[in-house]
């Protein structure tokens, strides 16, 4: 878009206008800004009284007068569930935008990119509910076999969680909620790849899949990191179908590294304890938490725009 | 740059580097054979990815509808509330929970678009320089934030600051957060759309840039732009997280944004998702049902106004 007319001719109109659209934009920037400001600065005085260690404690006490709350606990099982849920939609989301960019017949493409579509079209609650009632109990039988045959495997030790409230459960589902994002912005990539690479690889007499290999994964390569990226990043913040199907501990209970296991990440943290934020100390605590996850999706989501930024610097 | 890699790196007949050895005569043949089986496997695990893709959705439908769509038959569902029902009876209605979340829909969008579409207009048609580059990277940062960092951050305004009360109105705020990313992606892409030959031939007529913007640019890309905003929609109304912290259920009819409580879909499914009782759990799938629905007719309008109102280039 270098071949813009110069903006506005200085008429009333177009100041008024242009104005306009400006103030729109710096009003994007503020609210941005009275986030992170709001974030920080309401956050700072529990973090201030706080006596654990906030980065390494696994207590979360913000009743009783020393504050006493860290974020351990929520960090483990906020990245192990996304952990998880990325080991499972990353290699599906590519198939999928592979099959349907690749290998479905003209008719079916289209259908199955907009059937894809719709899993984002459901809404996180409804997952919770499906997650815990319908699809949940389903997983005892994956449950009893890793920890009958791994079980000496930290992970995958025995725990006394039902298996429709466990991490892995709530990882499953994760990643049927990011499945879409992933698929829908690979899809787009692949679609992408140049012709004449495509048909430079069929020339030389690569089957189907080798120009795949060639061509379009090496191609789409930036574009399935940064839509993993922003599916990673969609993980972590999930909050509502997470709290509903994974079991919340009790203060106290015992650390375990078990997929198993239950806990609470930073989303369902907060959003557990809704009904508590009557006093700006305790509002402060989940505030911290609060902040710890904008910065941990804000790393995830920059990481993605560094690398579609730099992908479409070498592209053009 | 890329082609030329891939030239060297696609022979199948020059020596691989991952192929087993500098086998020749009878290797050949052996390995063309293995690619072709290679070939048919990734054509049989794209398509198994696909179907099993599938199964979650055909699985989540079927558990909604089976478990929730009588409900939606019943013609007391669309005119009642639940006011004065307990969980031990049956009846009652969702309509003061479909009310609450399209007005509380319809109010995010009355603000969010606005602010989105002229972000967008900034950002496509005036912005240039080191503030539009801000500006974007504001809106990257603002679709990437999770919905309960939005709802905390109202939290924080609304009731911590300004010490208001949880209304539905502070949900309202937290989902224009939430909504304004959305629409002002959509629409950025739409105005890209628009051929600048259309602007430059406006112009050239003596058209004042706003004037163009306004009758030229953005009638071209409108279908484009209600799409956007539909789908924005779509996705706000799902959205349960601001309401759990800021908008408390009532069983009540309820129209003041600014006082009381207002119910909404998703927290009639929440309040009553622990039930046990067969009247109240109907109910909490009944209600996932609407939601659905809700949100599929708004993503179906959508696309469909996306399919029959391209701009015409």
């Amino acid at each position: 878009m270098t071949d813009r007319v110069p903006a506005g001719t200085g008429r009333l109109g177009d100041r008024i206008f242009g104005g306009t659209a400006k103030g729109a934009g710096l009003l994007v920037i503020a609210i941005v800004t009275l986030i992170a400001g709001f974030l920080v600065s309401q956050a700072l005085p529990a973090l201030a009284k706080d006596k654990a260690n906030f980065l390494t404690s696994t207590q979360w006490n913000v009743d009783g007068t020393p504050l006493q709350f860290g974020i351990a606990n929520l960090l483990w099982v906020t990245v192990l569930s996304s952990v998880i849920a990325m080991l499972i939609a990353v290699p599906f989301g590519v198939g999928v935008a592979l099959f349907i960019t690749q290998y479905a017949p003209a008719w079916l493409s289209r259908t199955a990119a907009t059937l894809v579509d719709l899993l984002a079209a459901v809404p996180s609650i409804v997952y919770g509910l499906w997650g815990l009632q319908v699809f949940g109990p389903h997983m005892s039988g994956i449950q009893d076999f890793l920890v009958t045959y791994l079980g000496w495997f930290p992970l995958f030790s025995r725990s006394g969680i039902g298996a429709a409230s466990t991490i892995l459960t709530v990882g499953v589902v994760l990643s049927i909620m990011v499945l879409p994002i992933i698929t829908a912005l690979s899809r787009e990539v692949f679609a992408q790849t140049p012709v004449a690479n495509k048909d430079a690889a069929l020339a030389l007499g690569a089957t189907r899949w080798e120009m795949i290999r060639t061509a379009v994964l090496p191609f789409g390569k930036p574009g399935v990191i940064s839509a993993s990226m922003l599916g990673l990043g969609r993980a972590l913040g999930e909050t509502v179908a997470v709290m509903i199907i994974l079991s919340a501990l009790a203060d106290g209970t015992a650390w375990s590294w078990s997929v198993f296991h239950g806990g609470e990440t930073f989303a369902s943290k907060i959003a557990n304890n809704a009904a508590e934020f009557d006093s700006p100390q305790k509002a402060g605590a989940f505030l911290a938490a609060g902040l710890v996850l904008f910065l941990l999706t804000f790393v995830v989501n920059s990481i993605a725009r560094i690398v579609i930024n730099r992908s479409k610097a070498f592209s053009e | 740059m890329t082609t030329i890699d891939l030239a060297s790196d696609a022979r199948p007949n020059a020596g691989r580097p991952d192929a087993p050895g500098p086998n020749l005569g009878l290797g050949l043949e052996h390995r063309s054979r293995g690619r072709a089986v290679r070939n048919q496997l990734a054509r049989i695990v794209m398509w198994t990815a696909f179907a099993i893709a599938m199964v979650p959705l055909a699985w989540i439908l079927w558990s909604v509808i089976s478990k929730g769509g009588a409900m939606l038959l019943d013609s007391h569902w669309w005119t009642n509330s639940q006011r004065g029902i307990t969980n031990r009876v049956v009846g009652g209605g969702a309509v003061h929970a479909i009310q609450g979340t399209l007005m509380q829909g319809l109010v995010t969008a009355v603000i969010a678009v606005p602010i989105g579409v002229m972000t967008a207009i900034y950002l496509v048609e005036y912005g240039r320089g080191r503030l539009a580059t801000a500006v974007s990277f504001m809106v990257d940062i603002l679709t990437g934030i999770p919905s309960i960092v939005a709802a905390l951050f109202i939290y924080a305004l609304w009731v911590t600051t300004f010490g208001f009360q949880r209304v539905a109105f502070a949900v309202v705020l937290a989902l224009v957060l939430l909504m304004i990313p959305v629409v002002v992606r959509s629409t950025e892409e739409m105005l890209k759309l628009v051929p600048n030959e259309l602007r430059e031939g406006a112009f050239a007529l003596g058209v004042p840039r706003w004037k163009t913007v306004v009758r030229v640019v953005l009638p071209t890309a409108f279908s484009g732009i209600i799409t956007g905003v539909l789908l924005g929609l779509a996705r706000v109304m799902g959205e349960t997280a601001p309401l759990l912290i800021l908008g408390p259920y009532t069983k009540n009819i309820a129209t003041n944004l600014f006082g009381g409580l207002m119910p909404t879909l998703p927290t009639m499914i929440n309040q009553d998702r622990t039930e046990v009782l067969q009247p109240a759990v109907d109910r909490v799938w009944g209600a996932a049902a609407t939601l659905i629905l809700l949100i599929l007719i708004l993503n179906l309008a959508g696309r469909l106004i996306a399919h029959f109102g391209r701009p015409k280039t």
